[in-house]
């Protein structure tokens, strides 16, 4: 027999040094390939990120009017506001006061915004002129003047520059997002209102302002400009706490009972396959779920984050069982043994050791879970949540948008060369929203995390 | 065998101390006919031994024949294991401490149990101890637990090493030192018996030393079921040995009496290392 343990020492040594060599070989490939597709991730994800707030950023400052609005007496023709009379009721009152906020509705305000583009621009508008000229400033804002006066009637008479938001198409040609040699037929604005727009560019009255706009109004169809994220911001805010409130309490406890106290028979078998198919289903099986439980035999409203919520919770419980499963299983049975062995019951064993020390993994892995539904589509769709809403929601129960939802909608747009950017920086306000969830995870484990 | 490079100076204090338990022993726990499965196989084949009270009995024998298992069978501690049936009688004070009426958490009160890897809590060294206490409510204000807690550390030989660090965790202490919490850990719930599974397998000679000494010295208040491998070990410290092989209790008797003139052959076998 010729086999290692008859060879001599030197002949050994080298078998051994040949071998090392292929070992290391081996394993400087295996860095290589590691290291080249974190790499490549990492790229990835930069390009992604960098497309993303390249085409977003700009959107968060938008083309805005600084207008010397004269609030001229004889256009604002109104009636003194009413005043709450001795003895008058409450319900009263609001009913007057309600009659001469109507009567201030009335108002033409597109006038005073006219004129203070005319005195901008020391030009005589001629009639057929006025398409033009209001093609400049986005419909939405004679509401502002109108919001304005309601809180301040001083300003009756007065003279004030005002914030005022130019169209959507404005901001399009003032930020070069239109090829500017395109000939008349295929420009989005008349040549009056370009050559107006370019006029009061230079001279300061348009600027790019940071848009308060995107953060503080809903969506909007009539007044582009001014369409903004704050209901869905909201829809999304409640389902999330909805999602949240139902999800992490049930699929925690769920966990610990499957994980720690029940016995193991074919009846837990199954339900854990189960569990870990229902994480594998598409969302938009759930939305289907939903919209038939929720919406078709429970009732509930439609478009409501109340049912976006409940369906998110559907879809998040598995995802927070198995991420609460595995971080208890990761807890080693000697903790168990030990608390056992001191006469604690199983409930104190669970509460008082494992859990704690679960709790970092619990913690991430649930709010990855409500990160993951923050950003779902799919669902949110066949339960309504992509009709147009143009309140705020007040509660879980009104009607509204989600935050992947408006982005989805203003990706469909037809006014592509505006809503380019107001999608991209949708997703830059999802993104934050995500990381920050995912910054609080990491935080809360970083905490809770004991020192073996 | 050669003999134990550190001397126990309390290998006279053993042999004393066993001349009276000897007399006046009282059966504390009896195990009749344990059988013990694992799913369908057999880890034990129907022991019948009796624990004297204020006794040390140790178990020997060959990995995998039982010794861990029969330990856990005396507190019910196999009960946590999933697959695991125990047959058989065991009673602590003449109570069967398998029926159904009676409490584990009771039980496990009376019968504490000391791992054979130290496994203190992540917790700080003085809530280590605390727990036992609290969570039976033997002591629930802070200077009772003050002094529980004190009183376990210095019966445990642990006291002047951790008194001025009872805050940080207990995980943080040596192999040696958790092994000794561990035990203060069991003692402050003042348990009747303590078993021990192998406390010493990790430890090196002085602190298997201490340990060995501080189980002479419980052995005056306590009823002590311990399992080791080092038969220097048995022979300094039990005043009964129990040998185990393949599922079988073969042989129980004085410690003295195992190691010089053992009754069967496999006992005399294992103790002079033919195998095992
Ligand atoms: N949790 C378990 N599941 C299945 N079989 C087990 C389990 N624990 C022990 N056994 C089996 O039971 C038998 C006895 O094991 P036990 O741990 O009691 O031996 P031991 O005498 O303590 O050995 P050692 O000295 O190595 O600790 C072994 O054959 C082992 O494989
Ligand atoms: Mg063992």
């Amino acid at each position: 027999m010729n086999t290692i343990t008859q060879a001599s020492r030197g002949e050994r040594l080298a078998i051994i040094e040949r071998s090392l060599a292929s070992r290391h070989r081996q394993e400087k490939r295996f860095r290589r390939l590691g290291l080249a597709a974190v790499v490549t991730g990492m790229v990835l994800v930069l390009i992604l990120f960098a497309s993303i707030l390249m085409r977003g950023l700009p959107a968060f400052w938008q083309a805005t009017f600084y207008l010397d609005i004269h609030f001229d007496s004889d256009i604002v023709n109104v009636s003194e506001r009413p005043i709450q009379q001795e003895g008058e009721s409450n319900a009263d009152f609001r009913e007057r006061d309600f009659t001469w906020q109507s009567e201030v509705g009335r108002v033409n305000w597109q006038q005073l915004i006219d004129n203070a583009l005319a005195e901008a621009l020391g030009e005589e508008i001629e009639p057929q002129q006025t398409r033009d000229l209001r093609a400049l400033v986005t419909s939405a804002e004679r509401r502002t003047l109108r919001d304005r006066f309601i809180e301040d009637q001083s300003l009756l008479g007065e003279t004030h520059t005002i914030k005022l938001l130019a169209s959507a198409n404005v901001d399009v040609w003032i930020k070069g997002n239109i090829n500017r040699d395109l000939p008349d037929s295929q420009q989005q604005l008349s040549a009056q209102t370009r050559e107006w727009a370019d006029h009061l560019y230079e001279e300061g009255v348009i600027t790019n302002a940071f848009s308060t706009a995107l953060f503080l109004n809903t969506d909007s169809r009539s007044s582009l400009a001014s369409a903004g994220l704050a209901g869905a911001f909201m829809g999304s805010l409640f389902m999330m706490l909805i999602v949240m409130l139902l999800s992490i309490p049930i699929g925690v406890a769920s966990a610990i009972y499957l994980e720690e106290f029940a016995p193991k028979n074919r009846l837990t078998d199954l339900i854990e396959i189960n569990i870990n198919n229902l994480a594998a289903v598409p969302s938009i099986v759930f939305g289907l779920l939903g919209a038939a439980i929720f919406i078709g035999y429970l009732r509930l409203p439609l478009s409501a984050p109340l049912v976006g919520g409940l369906v998110l919770t559907l879809m998040t419980l598995p995802t927070i069982i198995i991420a609460t499963r595995a971080a208890l299983r990761s807890i080693p049975n000697s903790i168990r043994q030990a608390a056992l062995g001191m006469g604690a019951s199983k409930v104190q064993t669970v509460f008082h050791h494992v859990l704690p020390l679960a709790l970092p993994g619990i913690l991430t892995g649930s709010i990855l879970g409500v990160a993951q539904a923050l950003g779902e589509t799919a669902p949110l769709l066949l339960i309504g949540m992509n009709a147009f809403v143009s309140n705020i929601p007040a509660t879980p129960f009104d009607q509204a948008s989600a935050l992947p939802v408006q982005i989805y909608l203003w990706q469909g747009n037809e006014l592509r060369n505006f809503f380019e950017a107001r999608t991209s920086a949708a997703i830059i306000v999802l993104l934050a929203l995500m990381l920050s969830l995912n910054a609080l995870a990491i935080w809360l484990r970083k905490k809770l995390e004991t020192r073996w | 065998m050669t003999t134990a490079t550190v001397t126990v100076p309390t290998a006279m204090h053993k042999s004393e101390q066993r001349s009276d338990s000897h007399q006046q022993g009282q059966v504390k726990m009896s195990t009749r006919g344990v059988k013990v499965f694992y799913g369908d196989s057999q880890a034990l084949h129907g022991i019948d031994l009796d624990i004297v009270e204020n006794e040390v009995i140790a178990f020997i024998g060959p990995s995998g024949c039982g010794k861990s298992t029969f330990l856990r069978c005396l507190n019910r501690m196999n009960d946590t294991i999933p697959g695991c049936r125990v047959e058989g009688d065991v009673t602590l004070d003449g109570n069967d401490i398998y029926a159904p009426s009676l409490d584990v958490v009771l039980l496990r009160a009376q019968v504490g149990i000391v791992f054979q890897k130290p496994n203190p809590f992540p917790k700080s060294i003085y809530e280590n101890i605390a727990y036992g206490p609290r969570l039976h409510g033997l002591a629930s204000r802070r200077a009772e637990l003050d002094e529980v807690v004190e009183r376990s550390l210095r019966r445990a030989g642990l006291w002047d090493e951790v008194k001025d660090r009872l805050d940080q965790p207990g995980t943080s202490l040596s192999g040696g030192q958790q092994q000794r919490l561990c035990i203060a850990r069991t003692i402050a719930i003042s348990p009747e018996v303590i078993l021990m599974d192998e406390p010493c397998s990790a430890l090196d000679p002085i602190a298997t030393a201490k340990i060995e000494q501080l189980i002479d010295e419980l052995s005056a208040s306590y009823t002590i079921a311990m399992v080791t491998h080092n038969m220097q070990q048995a022979a300094r410290v039990a005043h009964k040995t129990a040998f185990f092989h393949m599922g079988d209790m073969v042989e129980v008797g004085d410690t003295d009496k195992i190691f010089t003139n053992p009754e069967d052959q496999r006992t005399h076998d294992y103790i002079t290392g033919r195998f095992g």
